[in-house]
């Protein structure tokens, strides 16, 4: 898959390609090149605002520029705030601790024993409620931010291109 | 007891003595090293190669020396392998074959269990550093052994043999085979050992010893390595396995010299490394997305009413946080600061084996197209901070199990990795991680028909769920991290060792799987039975089973965790006389119990130390499933009816999770949506998330109160006061976030 193939990729951001394809085409060496940039075109297509995406972070979670500033933002449109802060700290969340939340998920035998004091700590978007991330921790376990992107050193030092809220 | 029934004749092979220094140009092989780590100081280049003028002026040539070396690597493998008599090495094959630069630098490997390329490497260096040049002696013909995880192994039962090659009075490559034991002596029969506390319980070491000369074994450690083992036999036939194969690739090694001439092979060794170091660097910049991420993964250590010897009888939780940068070259860093100390178990970890650790995930990551080697090693930095449970220094730990440390580690790293491939776009690299191979069951007896001993060893765990990527499920049960070529082998080869243990069964485990918009591979279950035997013992140890290690990637959940079950004092007699039912799996769990009656033993806990076994006994184990990505939700309903009809959920679980709702025909195993109660149990679930959530501030003050007050569970306590011990930084970062006193420490509130 040398020479990236828009269609393709949108086959691949949706889970429709098949073993064959993806096997075939997707997952050899070499990579095409344009992967990057025709991804986030075709994000970009998708969503309904017009803050331009400078990386996807999840599914449904973006870093975009918005008005001098960089912040992330869901699919549906809900801001979360600054790109340097941790997301999570803006979610809806519930925790999962109890053997009778666990078995919600899990059969009998198949839980965390509760004496370990194990949490499942669902963090949901404030808007549309869509599940963004799960973590497995022990209770008191600090939340970690799980990516800081580094946006400046992506676009102009490994694109040699300037980002996309690049002041002209 | 072990001299071969015909012994070579000495002067079949003789070798001559060589005089040090026998390094390149007349350098000892440490003024080799000093210079080799000098260029890499000063240059970041292996050699301080600014360019690889072979392979640019000659690449058919470097690349037709490359295809010749790895091709006699893979060939010896295949060929040693069945010199063996283990089918953990010839029906699985544990076993991997490595050439290394005389510095102790891998050139190239052969196929199989590669995660001990780098480890090999270490023992290398640490026998030119310790100058056995000079000392001990380096010479043509000379056999070397080492297992000992402080200077270079990943676990005790994998033991290396290394053999000097030599061109007229130059050392001018090592080659190294590993194998993995059987049975390494130690406390409790058994390949990964629960028991083990320190070294002095772990087993036969071997410490970077010279085992023989001109090609021969010497007979001292021949009867020393069959008395320390249990499994003399298997031993013996590794090591003739592993020493031949070495003996091959030096006579491949040979005539690619004898071709080529020894200045080219010298120049093709050294770019080969540093091509390896310049394509991982070329491979991030390529792949990855410039950034830090951050993950960790937990290690529960359930042995307060297991363990053995008092100092361990104490429920421990262990802490493998990993934050991996991408920087603006495209060199990578792992640091694990504020990982757990080392403690009185068999996790202990040497910085080594989480290198070959390292090494063997970036081979599925980033490196997959089969010409790596220790180039890559360079291309990254890592801190594995000293004194802590994934370097502990301490050569007296016990590191029979070490993998306990280094497979949840690991997963935390892949997510990492799978972040960064997210954002660059490749999402098809994504992977969530992984079930951990936690040997299921472990033990010996003896066969009354044949009154010999009988090692239980399956390496059925190789065969675990594989976690979800971005854009399709998990492999279903055929996945270990540290073989890349899994595979759980055939049940008669495994009874043909196991004699006293046949099968009765092995059927997948269902509601395994993470859950998620794509969901982990699925794990499976086994059930044997005890035959004809006497003193058996017999021990199973999966981890985890009372907490979770890893997590799935966005909204996707952890694998289910497992649990043990046994039966004893059945009667199992009876039911075959009667050809009644008897137990096949535990899915759902408890309906072993229905077919079965005895003194049935359940378990939270995946592990339990040696316990003693009578025939008819019975003795389940499971596999894992990997962990889920993205919301469940948002799994397709015709994937959930696939996972239904296909055993991997059952409709209730679905129901909970998906919100899938239908009727399931067993019989016909059709799975039949009801469309309207589908749809009314999803909305439900959403309306539910809407009720049963708060906002992160308020989450945040009642976690914060909980850790103030010191609610967290005695486990964590142990975990975070470790840490706090073992590292400031880790510390400050822990308080800082809860917002209290920068001396909090949990110890204070009992």
């Amino acid at each position: 898959m040398a020479d990236t193939d828009r269609n393709q990729i949108e086959k691949l951001i949706d889970g429709d390609l098949t073993w064959d394809e993806l096997r075939s085409d997707v997952l050899p060496d070499p990579k095409d090149e344009q992967r990057f940039e025709v991804t986030r075109e075709i994000l970009q297509e998708r969503v309904e605002w017009d803050d331009p995406i400078l990386v996807p972070l999840n599914d449904h979670l973006f870093a975009v520029a918005k008005n001098g500033d960089r912040i992330v933002k869901a699919e549906c449109g809900h801001e979360f705030g600054p790109l340097e802060d941790n997301w999570k700290t803006e979610c809806q969340v519930r925790v999962k601790e109890s053997e009778t939340d666990m078995r919600q998920l899990y059969p009998k035998w198949m839980t965390p024993d509760e004496d370990w004091g194990f949490q499942l700590r669902e963090f949901f978007c404030p808007e549309c409620y869509t599940l963004l991330d799960v973590d497995a921790v022990p209770a008191g376990y600090p939340v970690l931010k799980p990516f800081e992107p580094d946006v400046d050193v992506f676009y102009e030092e490994w694109l040699e291109q300037p980002a996309p809220d690049a002041t002209p | 007891m072990s001299k071969p029934d015909q012994q070579l004749e000495t002067d079949e092979v003789q070798y001559e003595r060589v005089d040090p220094p026998i390094g390149w140009d007349g350098k000892t092989l440490h003024e080799m090293l000093e210079e080799s780590d000098r260029h890499l100081e000063e240059t970041d280049r292996y050699y301080g190669l600014d360019e690889l003028g072979m392979k640019a002026d000659r690449p058919f040539e470097y690349e037709q020396m490359f295809s010749q070396l790895r091709g006699a690597l893979v060939s010896a493998r295949e060929t040693a392998l069945h010199v063996s008599a283990s089918p953990i090495v010839r029906e699985i094959g544990e076993l991997c074959f490595q050439v290394y630069t005389p510095e102790g630098d891998c050139i190239a490997l052969s196929t199989g269990i590669i995660v001990h390329v780098h480890t090999g490497s270490l023992a290398i260096k640490y026998m030119i550093e310790e100058d056995y040049e000079h000392d001990r002696g380096i010479q043509p013909g000379d056999i070397f052994c080492n297992n000992d995880n402080d200077l270079g192994n990943v676990h005790t039962t994998d033991v290396h043999t290394i053999v000097p090659i030599f061109h007229d009075d130059e050392l001018v490559a090592w080659v190294d085979g590993v194998t993995h034991q059987v049975d390494i002596g130690g406390m409790t029969r058994g390949h990964d050992q629960l028991a083990s506390t320190t070294r002095y319980e772990d087993g036969l070491y071997a410490t970077c010893e010279k085992i023989g000369e001109n090609d021969e074994l010497f007979q001292d450690w021949r009867d020393r390595a069959q008395r320390a083992v249990r499994t003399p036999m298997y031993w013996d036939l590794d090591e003739k396995c592993r020493l031949a194969g070495c003996h091959m690739i030096r006579n491949a090694v040979k005539s690619m010299i004898d071709d080529v001439g020894v200045e080219t092979f010298k120049q093709f060794s050294r770019e080969a490394v540093e091509e390896g170091r310049q394509t991982l660097h070329s491979r991030v910049k390529e792949r990855l997305f410039p950034g830090t991420y951050r993950d960790s993964s937990f290690m529960p250590v359930p042995f307060g009413d297991e363990a053995w010897k008092p100092s361990s009888k104490q429920d421990m939780l262990n802490h493998l946080p990993v934050e991996v940068r991408v920087d603006a070259d495209g060199g990578l860093t792992l640091d694990m600061e504020g990982a757990s100390p080392p403690g009185p178990h068999a996790y202990n970890c040497a910085e080594g084996a989480m290198e070959g650790g390292l090494w063997v995930s970036l081979t599925q990551s980033l490196l997959h197209d089969g010409k790596v080697n220790d180039g890559s090693y360079f291309a990254v930095d890592t801190n594995y901070p000293e004194g802590s449970i994934v370097n502990p220094e301490d050569p007296s730990r016990s590191f029979h199990t070490s993998w306990g440390s280094l497979m949840p580690t690991y997963n935390a790293f892949w997510k990492n990795v799978s972040r960064a491939f997210f954002a660059r776009g490749f999402r098809e690299e994504v992977v969530t991680g992984y079930s951990e191979t936690g040997d299921p069951l472990q033990g010996g007896g003896l066969y009354e028909p044949t009154d010999q001993y009988f090692p239980v060893a399956p390496f059925e765990h190789s065969c675990q769920g594989l976690g979800a990527s971005a854009v399709r499920d998990g492999l279903d049960w055929g996945y270990a991290m540290w073989n890349p070529e899994s595979d759980m082998g055939d049940v008669e080869e495994w009874e043909l060792i196991e004699w006293g243990l046949p099968y009765l069964s092995r059927q997948v485990k269902p509601n395994t799987a993470g859950h998620g918009k794509y969901r982990g591979g699925s794990g499976w279950e086994g059930i044997r039975m005890v035959s004809n035997s006497s003193d058996v013992s017999l021990y199973k140890h999966v981890v985890p089973g009372v907490g979770f290690t890893t997590s799935g990637m966005a909204g996707g959940y952890p694998n289910s965790l497992n649990y043990s079950l046994r039966a004893h004092d059945t009667d199992l007699e009876d039911r075959f006389e009667n050809e009644e039912p008897y137990p096949i799996g535990d899915s759902p769990p408890e309906s072993f119990d229905e077919d079965i009656e005895g003194d049935v033993r359940r378990s939270q806990k995946g592990l339990y130390f040696p316990e003693e076994y009578e025939n008819h006994d019975l003795v389940h184990y499971q596999m894992g499933g990997g962990p889920g990505y993205g919301d469940p939700l948002e799994r397709s309903i015709e994937l959930v009816v696939e996972d239904v009809e296909d055993g991997i959920y059952t409709p209730d679980i679905v129901e909970q999770v998906y919100g899938v709702v239908g009727e399931f025909d067993e019989d016909e195993r059709e799975f039949t949506v009801d469309e309207d109660a589908t749809e009314q149990r999803r909305e439900e679930l959403m309306e539910t998330r809407r009720e049963e959530t708060r906002p992160y501030d308020e989450f945040y003050e009642d976690e914060r109160e909980r850790v103030v007050e010191g609610d967290v569970s005695d486990p964590a306590k142990w975990m975070y006061e470790g840490v706090f011990d073992q590292s400031a930084d880790w510390g400050a970062f822990f308080r800082e976030f809860w917002d209290v006193d920068d001396d909090f420490r949990f110890d204070q509130e009992e």
